[in-house]
């Protein structure tokens, strides 16, 4: 069967400028760009990753959106009418790569953050102290002192393990095999750099991460791909995964021809395989599973590491990630609906699961509710896009962020969502070597760094407006936002005021 | 009677000690406050004083205000079921007061606004009733009972509810409030005074500083941006922060931690201004150990923004700065005397003639200890 369906983009060749130097045909991995004396563009295999783009000498390439592949129609959009087409070809279940595109409220942008005027002074973070230092783990309620022999006070209480973060933003779950050991190098070089971690995704750990142990969340999923013994103890904390927010209840799948010897020997499965995670754990179909899963790790690594469950946002998930906390998890990291992947069901994408600004204002209120907010630290996950974000969820209630897409965007990410393909042009998720080597670790890194140091100045900037100098002090200080374009119903959920009301 | 918003200030504080425990009329901390009379703006004052009641030491003093006898009524019932009441009187007054004619009248530009409606200002010697403490400790039972007071029985508020203790505070300049509660009829060892400048009209007697909680007061200049978090963080603890005013968190911090979680009056400090990691990082290890555990289990109580608050209790007075000293404070002793307020000449004032005199470091805890007994 021939397809019909027509190409989303139209790639412009500027033939005047183009001097034929074939380096846009090099560049696309996609197919896109062949040479038949001059460049010839495959309009039906671009995907706009703009690889030929930035890499054409001679700005000689525009790529546009193919404006009447389909005739107008507000109800059945391309996008949609395109969707149907595949699936008449194929039978198959639709695929895509990174976070849910749709146009759904974005939540975040309906917040608004306060600011100090004459009654309490704002403070200058470039001449006071500006601290953003975060301990992750699971706190008591209260401390105990004793005296010791000389009088002096002693510190009773034996804390449980506690991992620093100088800043409160962490690199999300991103396997090596979704993602290239180059990308996996630059997360875990920018993540010591940094004083933040880095998270294995299910896919093992590579030995050449090995140095970077002090910065790495060390993952098992339910496909307990590379774990073993010295896996879980090179690390700074363990995260068992649940869920995904781009994927709740779905499991995982690496085709086998991605899995070529390096992943062979990190996952521990033969060359060639495919590595299906299944959707449950298979030794997790209750609460107390879970627990059991949890001290199972906790034993295996001495109880010098904090375990933490990443869970996704779903209906129900204040009570679950209560339960999650009374079941001995140190940090619990929610997903949001917008969470980003390699490669997921769009249906499931696109319809399941919850906005993680409500999940988070919920899991933090229901904690509190409790009691038990103190004994567990929350990440929140599920498109985090900039500093005022970052802000945004900690006054709501989080511990600190995590960062997927906008790591990926930083490392040089185009969003063109063709993740599950292995074609990546930027080397960023693709396993051939060829690509992968476009990807300098190095500068992957620096250019992360530089991202979380732009992030950090911005957000001592937003508490030194606040006039407070401790990132404790936005924490959870949902007094400090206020909605607009909200409906009370919304406001209530988030905990917050509308804007307009003082205090 | 309550107003319902919230309520950012500036103030005077002023506070005094005797550590040998001799006890002094009300005159002199009136003066001390008084001379910061621009600090304020009339719309709130008031004082603690320890050591009033040597012959009701044992019992819990309730300063109460009501809106109306009704109000009144209904708290009296609910006491009824609750403790036992030894005594319960009209507070001493004088109506209509002012600094100016009541006391020296050494400032004429004073006592423009004499001290009118007030509410109806009674107090009850009280006795909790034995069969009422099997599962929860006296304190923790009395303390339960001023939230429910407070949240739930209308037009009623407990302004203290300390054993020889009480606290003195309304709407107008502090140094009429003195005088209309006359204070110079009262004996005690620590006078802690509060003169307020709110930025919107309150009119709410309950509103003013201290604030108590059985026999912690805080009088506190400045503004607690961290309110959002620090009322948040209580919540959970059982605290009820309806009264809006942010003060209200410093009372029940204090009262978690060193009641409740029995943390030496220094630590809490450090919990509540907390060193920063900076300094934290190069203090010898018992020390780091220590503030870095308070920093990270009591984070949710990180005081922050502009303050300088005196907090008083039966046994001292602590004053302490924000991290960063956004606010004034001065120190001095003479004797066995320890003076603390927003500016020097408010001591001067009162004790022309000091040992020492020193402004204390951002953070740093300023304790002032009984060491012997308190004069009865």
């Amino acid at each position: 069967m021939s397809s019909q369906i027509p190409p989303e983009f139209t790639v412009i060749i500027d033939y005047d400028r183009c001097r034929r130097c074939r380096r846009c045909v090099m560049n696309c991995s996609f197919g896109c760009m062949q040479f038949k004396d001059k460049v010839v563009p495959e309009h039906k295999k671009c995907v706009a990753c703009h690889r030929c783009v930035t890499y054409c000498p001679e700005s000689a390439i525009t790529i546009k959106k193919n404006e009447l592949a389909y005739k107008e129609n507000a109800n059945w959009t391309p996008e949609m009418r395109q969707n149907i087409l595949k699936q008449a070809e194929t039978g198959g279940i639709l695929l895509s790569g990174m976070g849910n595109p749709r146009p759904q409220q974005i939540l975040w942008d309906h917040m608004l953050i306060d600011a100090c005027q004459v009654t309490n002074p704002s403070i200058d973070p470039l001449r006071e102290p500006m601290e953003l230092r975060t301990y992750l783990g699971r706190k008591p309620n209260h401390l105990d002192f004793t005296r010791g022999e000389n009088g002096d006070i002693e510190l009773g209480t034996t804390l449980q393990p506690q991992v620093k973060l100088d800043v409160p933003i962490v690199f999300a779950a991103m396997s090596y095999g979704a993602v290239s050991l180059n990308a996996h190098k630059a997360l875990a070089m920018a993540a010591k750099k940094s004083g933040t971690l880095m998270n294995t995704g299910e896919g093992g750990l590579h030995t050449d991460l090995y140095p970077y142990a002090s910065n790495i969340t060390v993952q098992v999923a339910s496909g307990r791909f590379g774990v073993h013994s010295e896996y879980l103890n090179t690390s700074a904390t363990v995260e068992i995964k649940i869920g995904q927010g781009a994927k709740p209840g779905i499991g995982g799948h690496l085709p086998g021809e991605k899995v070529g010897d390096e992943i062979s020997r990190t996952r521990m499965i033969p060359v060639g395989t495919d590595a299906l995670s299944p959707a449950p754990h298979h030794d997790i179909y209750s609460i107390e599973d879970l627990s059991q899963l949890i001290y199972a790790i906790k034993e295996a690594t001495d109880y010098t590491k904090p375990v933490g469950v990443k869970i996704s946002a779903v209906h129900n998930v204040a009570a679950i990630a209560s339960g999650i906390v009374r079941a001995g998890a140190d940090i619990v990291t929610i997903d949001g609906f917008r969470g980003g992947t390699g490669a997921a069901p769009m249906v499931i994408r696109d319809n399941v699961g919850i906005p993680i600004e409500l999940a988070l204002a919920a899991v933090d209120q229901r904690l509190r509710d409790e009691g038990i907010r103190n004994n567990t630290s929350i990440l929140c996950a599920g498109s985090i896009r900039n500093s005022g974000d970052v802000a945004k969820a900690i006054a709501l209630g989080a511990d600190a962020v995590v960062i997927g897409t906008a790591a990926l965007i930083a490392m040089g990410c185009r969003v063109c969502q063709k993740c599950y393909t292995g074609n990546c042009a930027w080397g960023i998720a693709t396993q051939k070597p060829e690509l992968v080597r476009r990807l300098d670790p190095q500068l992957g890194a620096e250019r992360l760094s530089n991202l979380l140091t732009g992030w950090s100045h911005e957000l001592q900037e937003i508490l030194g407006s606040l006039g407070v100098n401790s990132i404790e002090s936005l924490r959870g200080s949902r007094e400090r936002l206020r909605g607009i374009d909200l409906d009370e119903q919304t406001l209530n959920l988030l905990g917050i005021k509308p804007a307009g009301i003082g205090q | 009677m309550r107003c319902n918003c919230y309520i950012p200030s500036g103030c005077a504080i002023s506070g005094m000690m005797s550590e040998s425990g001799e006890r002094m009329d009300g005159n002199a901390i009136i003066r001390s406050i008084a001379l910061m009379h621009d600090r304020s703006n009339g719309l709130g004052g008031g004082f603690a004083a320890y050591g009033i009641y040597p012959r009701r030491a044992d019992q819990y003093a309730f300063h109460m205000m009501f809106d109306n006898m009704e109000a009144k009524e209904k708290c009296e019932e609910y006491f009824n079921g609750t403790f036992d009441v030894v005594l319960d009187e009209k507070i001493p007054t004088r109506p209509g007061a002012v600094f100016e004619e009541d006391t020296s009248g050494r400032y004429p530009e004073y006592g423009t606004q004499p001290i009118i409606n007030p509410p109806i200002l009674w107090r009850y010697f009280i006795d909790v009733p034995e069969d009422k403490t099997k599962f929860i400790s006296e304190r923790e039972y009395v303390v339960e009972n001023v939230m429910d007071i407070n949240s739930n029985v209308d037009g009623a508020f407990v302004a203290s509810s300390g054993k020889n203790m009480g606290a003195f505070k309304g709407v107008g300049y502090p140094e009429d409030i003195g005088v209309f509660y006359k204070l110079d009829e009262y004996k005690a060892y620590i006078w802690t005074s509060h003169g307020r400048f709110p930025t919107n009209t309150p009119g709410w007697w309950g509103g003013a500083h201290p604030f108590c909680l059985l026999d912690w007061s805080i009088v506190h200049n400045g503004e607690i941006s961290s309110y959002g978090i620090n009322k948040r963080y209580l919540e959970p603890f059982g605290y009820k922060l309806e009264l809006r005013t942010d003060t209200e968190v410093v009372a029940y911090l204090f009262d978690l931690l060193v009641r409740r979680h029995k943390l030496p009056i220094e630590l809490a400090v450090k919990a509540l201004a907390a060193p920063f990691w900076k300094d934290i990082d190069k203090m010898p290890e018992n020390e780091r150990k220590i503030i870095t555990a308070i920093r990270q289990v009591y984070g949710g109580g990180l005081l922050n923004g502009p303050f300088s608050i005196i907090l008083g209790h039966s046994r001292g007075m602590v004053g302490f700065n924000d991290r960063i000293k956004l606010r004034p404070m001065t120190c001095a002793r003479k004797d066995d005397m320890l003076y603390m307020a927003s500016e020097e000449s408010a001591i001067r004032e009162i004790a022309p003639d000091l040992d020492e005199v020193w402004s204390p470091r951002a953070g740093t805890a300023i304790v002032g200890e009984m060491n012997g007994e308190v004069e009865a």
